[in-house]
């Protein structure tokens, strides 16, 4: 007997059955996993747009993210590069392919180095932009993709997020949604499956290992800071 | 005679064998708001040392034998959260397969309460008229602050007498460490624990120490001594009724050797 | 496959731990940070309590039909290019963990912290097969280095001290300058930081666990503020997941929720810094990624608690907040539970996986305060299940021989009223007559557990009952 044939066959003993949940039962489970309803939604973000801007900003600078917003995509280039400046960084970056991030003026900023695709070991600098950020917990959510290599978001030490305003929504289950709705979009070339990782980031990355001292920046980046897009 | 409720006082076995003053302040306390309180015989312990350890069988025995003597009664009240709590809230559980006790048991828990909580809300009282002198720090007995979510009653009542002064015990609500017969089957630990505990007691600056259940006051008070602290341990209900001038817990009784 | 746990010696673990300094020191620092967080949580949230009542029904509905939900789940698991093995028992999944190692030809794992690898000893198994685990959370790298196991689910390493870890470090580290200034932890992280980050480019197969999987989409998450994790499955070739079968929901709505209270119980954080959703293996056009995607379900005992008193304790969501407001766990730290599970979710769990012989201290070593199921976020009623363990010691004679005669002999008499009255009246008056000077006593006959740490308060003298009956009544109120 497989293991799964004994693990099953354990199971539906204790809980005092033959086999299988009978076929009526089966259709119910089948509709609630399909039906997906959510479940209480925190109030906090019953806001119009413009109020989960300011709560995303909010909520990620309590985590110590550093966000800083500008008016247009023009002027991300160089508040990149001031922030880079500002805190000793090298202006080598390896950026995301992802062809939104095109709209910002990347060539007319010389003092950026930029290189698009995977990074490396050596690699101290990110940049990607984020589909989506939640503005319950200041969360941004980042998918795989040809667009979007999820080792941007982990091994370089910074990592700089582009966040067009428009992308902020609510909560969690506005990001299921677009998952969702990336996994039934035959046309995508994805394989009608939900992107293979979707990284919820919330600040940077932190150990409270030692002495519960909490420590930011353990193994990913030390510290993610968003530049707000405004326009979009 | 009086009109009010008919009240039998369940003692509890540590009341009854180490302080009956408590007792005696309890049924003070509730003759004075009116009730007629009466004590059942055939009473000896709820059944929680049984209960706590496995042993089903002796503790449904007691149950039974509790919830006959306590019959007829308008409300029975305990000096005690975890007496009150057993009744209250275990009972039921007990007797869940046997439909003639569950309904004995379901209805005995609706009347049954402990000391302050059901002075306060079922009675109504709003002040006592004891008084007393000094600081006095309270520490909360676990299971009447989880089980049956006494907290501002006893501080309630105790804010209102004059010339006592209310301390806050820091970690008041983290457990003292009786624990029944936890104490005695893993004294080490238990001894952490109410050592931490006298240590939080002691940094109030407090005279008097009260709570609400025997167990826990035995426990820090032998603790205290044990230590040469000089903090006196009362039952609220003394303090409550007046009799907050009487030798405390672990003194030596007047006239006595 | 033998267990390596010192549960039964959890008595003289819990001495030894007392006496512990480092321990002690190290304890008192986390202490309120944990308490003082999760409160803080709850009371940036209104909903936070709600949101406890529909994670425990989720769990509820999800244990009801557990097969239903992980059929479903490994149908998802397959369709996106992952494998679902089924083991049994912790021997059958190192087996499987070794088959897909040796499959790549594996000389390094790395591993992200997992309480299932912890439970299936794999790092033993590994490396009895030559293969060399590499632990990247920090906490599990200081006591893979120590030779300690973890003492706390969330927190493996609370139970050190800096200059412990230190001290650690300097000892391993050989390579690096020993005059080095070593002291605070920015620098021990930072010096563990660059160690670590070598080792994320080395190894074919990453390992980790998982706080949740999802029977909508196949997908398996892990909860992480390092980020370990996510680099562990990223760049090796092979993701393995270790996941014990109670872990399923079926939506991600239902993981949301879940999510909710998870680190806010945890830790007091609304949301981890990393929480990450896998599903299956690279898409094709994916730049990086795992090539292969591997789930182990465990069972290890798992369905045999289903069915009976202690179903209740598979809702565990692993957060750690009973451990951290628990008085007992709070005295001796992790270690003397002697096992991976510590506090009060490991005195119900342990007994249920190891048998009560082996774990039945552990639901005993407790005053059933009740701060742990006020705290736990899926309302696991814990003290209810370590007293049905005590039932189960009692019924099959397991608790000690001493105790269950004093408990008969108390339980006799507590039966008979007038009996019990007048036995315990006679020993009242003659405690009260030996502690009459001093009002308490030094040393009672038979109570050595209470007097070796405290003094015993003389009773006062007759009892209550006998005083009562003689028609002693308190002092009526003025004018009455």
């Amino acid at each position: 007997m497989s293991g799964k044939d004994q693990i099953l066959g354990s199971l539906r003993r204790s809980k005092g059955r033959d086999g299988p949940v009978d076929a009526e039962t089966a259709a119910a489970l089948r509709a609630r996993i399909d039906g997906h309803a959510r479940n209480i939604v925190p109030a906090r973000t019953d806001l119009d747009a413009g109020g989960l801007v300011d709560l995303f900003e909010t909520m990620a600078t309590k985590v110590h993210a550093t966000v800083a917003r500008v008016s247009d995509m023009a002027d991300v280039p160089g508040a990149v590069s001031d922030y880079l400046r500002g805190e000793n960084l090298p202006s080598e970056v390896v950026m995301a392919p992802d062809p939104s991030l095109d709209a910002a003026p990347w060539s007319d900023n010389k003092l950026l180095d930029i290189r698009r695709g995977v990074p490396g070991e050596p690699d101290q600098v990110s940049i990607t932009s984020a589909p989506h950020a939640v503005a319950e917990t200041g969360t941004l959510a980042m998918f795989s993709g040809p667009d979007h290599p999820s080792t941007l978001n982990f091994i370089p030490e910074t990592h700089v997020v582009v966040l067009p305003a428009s992308r902020v929504v609510k909560s969690y289950e506005d990001v299921w949604d677009a998952v969702r709705a990336q996994a039934a979009d035959g046309a995508s070339g994805r394989g009608g499956l939900p992107p293979r990782t979707v990284n919820f980031v919330t600040g940077p990355s932190r150990s409270g290992d030692i002495e519960q001292n909490q420590l930011l920046g353990a193994h990913g980046p030390r510290r993610p800071p968003i530049p707000i897009a405004e326009a979009h | 005679m009086s009109d009010g409720p008919r009240v039998a006082l369940f003692v509890t076995c540590l009341v009854d064998l180490f302080r009956p003053s408590v007792g005696f302040a309890a049924v003070k306390l509730m003759q004075d708001a009116g009730c007629t309180v009466e004590v059942p015989e055939a009473q000896t312990c709820c059944g929680q040392p049984a209960f706590n350890s496995g042993d089903r069988k002796d503790t449904i025995t007691i149950a039974k034998q509790v919830i006959e003597a306590f019959a007829g009664y308008d409300h029975v009240v305990a000096p005690s959260g975890s007496c009150a709590g057993m009744i209250s809230k275990h009972y039921p559980e007990l007797f869940a397969d046997d439909p003639e006790w569950s309904a004995r048991a379901d209805e005995l828990a609706g009347r049954t309460h402990e000391l302050v909580s059901f002075l306060t809300d079922v009675l109504g009282v709003t002040s006592v008229e004891a008084a007393f002198e000094g600081t006095v720090t309270y520490h909360d007995s676990c299971s009447g602050l989880r089980e049956l979510g006494i907290h501002a009653q006893p501080r309630g009542l105790l804010d209102g007498i004059e010339g006592l002064h209310l301390r806050e015990l820091k970690d008041a609500n983290v457990c003292c460490g009786f624990g029944g017969t936890f104490c005695v089957k893993y004294p080490d630990i238990s001894n952490n624990m109410v050592s931490n505990k006298m240590e939080r007691i002691v940094a109030t600056g407090a005279e008097t120490l009260l709570a609400g259940d025997m167990g826990c006051l035995m426990n820090m008070a032998g603790k205290l001594q044990r230590d040469g602290a000089n903090v006196r341990v009362r039952h609220v209900a003394e303090v409550l009724a007046g009799m907050g001038d009487e030798p405390a817990i672990g003194e030596p009784q007047d006239g006595q050797g | 496959m033998n267990v390596h746990s010192t549960s039964r010696n959890f008595k003289n673990n819990a001495k030894e731990q007392l006496a512990n300094a480092d321990l002690q020191a190290a304890l008192n620092k986390a202490r309120g940070h944990f308490v003082d967080g999760r409160s803080t949580a709850r009371d940036n949230l209104p909903e936070f309590d709600a949101l406890r009542d529909q994670a425990r029904d989720i769990k509820n509905h999800t244990l009801e039909h557990l097969d239903f939900y992980l059929e479903a789940y490994e149908e998802k698991v397959q369709a996106s290019g992952g494998h679902v093995h089924w083991a049994r028992t912790a021997a059958d999944a190192q087996q499987i963990v070794l088959d897909i190692c040796r499959s790549v030809d594996a000389k390094t794992v790395n591993k992200g912290k997992s309480m299932i690898g912890e439970e299936i000893e794999i790092n033993e198994a590994l490396e009895a097969a030559g293969i060399r685990p590499v632990e990247t959370d920090l906490g599990e790298y200081i006591i893979q280095l120590r030779g300690e196991r973890p003492s706390h689910i969330i927190a493996p390493a609370v139970h050190l001290t800096k200059n412990q870890v230190e001290q650690s470090f300097r000892e391993n580290h050989t390579e690096l300058d020993p005059d080095r200034v070593l002291e605070e932890p920015p620098t021990l992280l930072d010096e563990a930081r660059t160690i670590l980050r070598k080792k994320y480019f080395e190894a074919e197969v990453g390992i980790t666990g998982a706080n949740l999987l999802i029977a909508e989409t196949g997908s398996s998450i892990i909860v992480t503020n390092e980020g370990n994790g996510d680099l562990s499955q990223l760049i090796p070739k092979v993701h393995i997941v270790l996941a014990s079968l109670e872990k399923i929901v079926p939506t991600l709505e239902d993981a949301a929720t879940i999510l909710r209270v998870l680190a806010r119980s945890a830790t007091g954080q609304e949301f981890s810094s990393y929480t990450t959703l896998s599903t299956g293996p690279r898409r094709a056009g994916d730049p990086d990624g795992p090539e292969q995607y591997h789930v182990i379900l465990l069972d290890n005992g798992r369905t045999d608690m289903l069915g009976t008193e202690f179903e209740e304790m598979l809702r565990c969501i692993r957060c750690g907040a009973c451990m951290n407001h628990c008085p007992v766990y709070q005295s001796v730290g992790g270690h003397a539970y002697g096992w991976v599970y510590p506090g009060p979710m490991g005195s119900v769990l342990s007994p249920g996986l190891l048998g009560v012989d082996e774990a039945g201290h552990l639901p005993n070593a407790s005053s059933f305060c009740g701060r742990c199921e006020e705290v736990c976020p899926m309302h696991i009623p814990l003290p209810k299940m370590m007293r049905h363990w005590r039932e189960r010691e009692f019924e099959s004679h397991l608790s000690p021989g001493s105790a269950r005669v004093g408990l008969g002999l108390w339980a006799f008499m507590a039966r008979r009223p007038r009996f019990y009255q007048l036995a315990t009246g006679i020993q009242m008056r003659m405690l009260a007559w030996m502690g009459r000077r001093r009002g308490r006593l030094s040393s009672v006959p038979l109570a050595r557990g209470w007097t070796k740490y405290r003094e015993l308060p003389a009773p006062q003298g007759r009892t209550f009952q006998s005083r009562w009956k003689s028609g002693e009544r308190p002092p009526m109120r003025n004018g009455a």
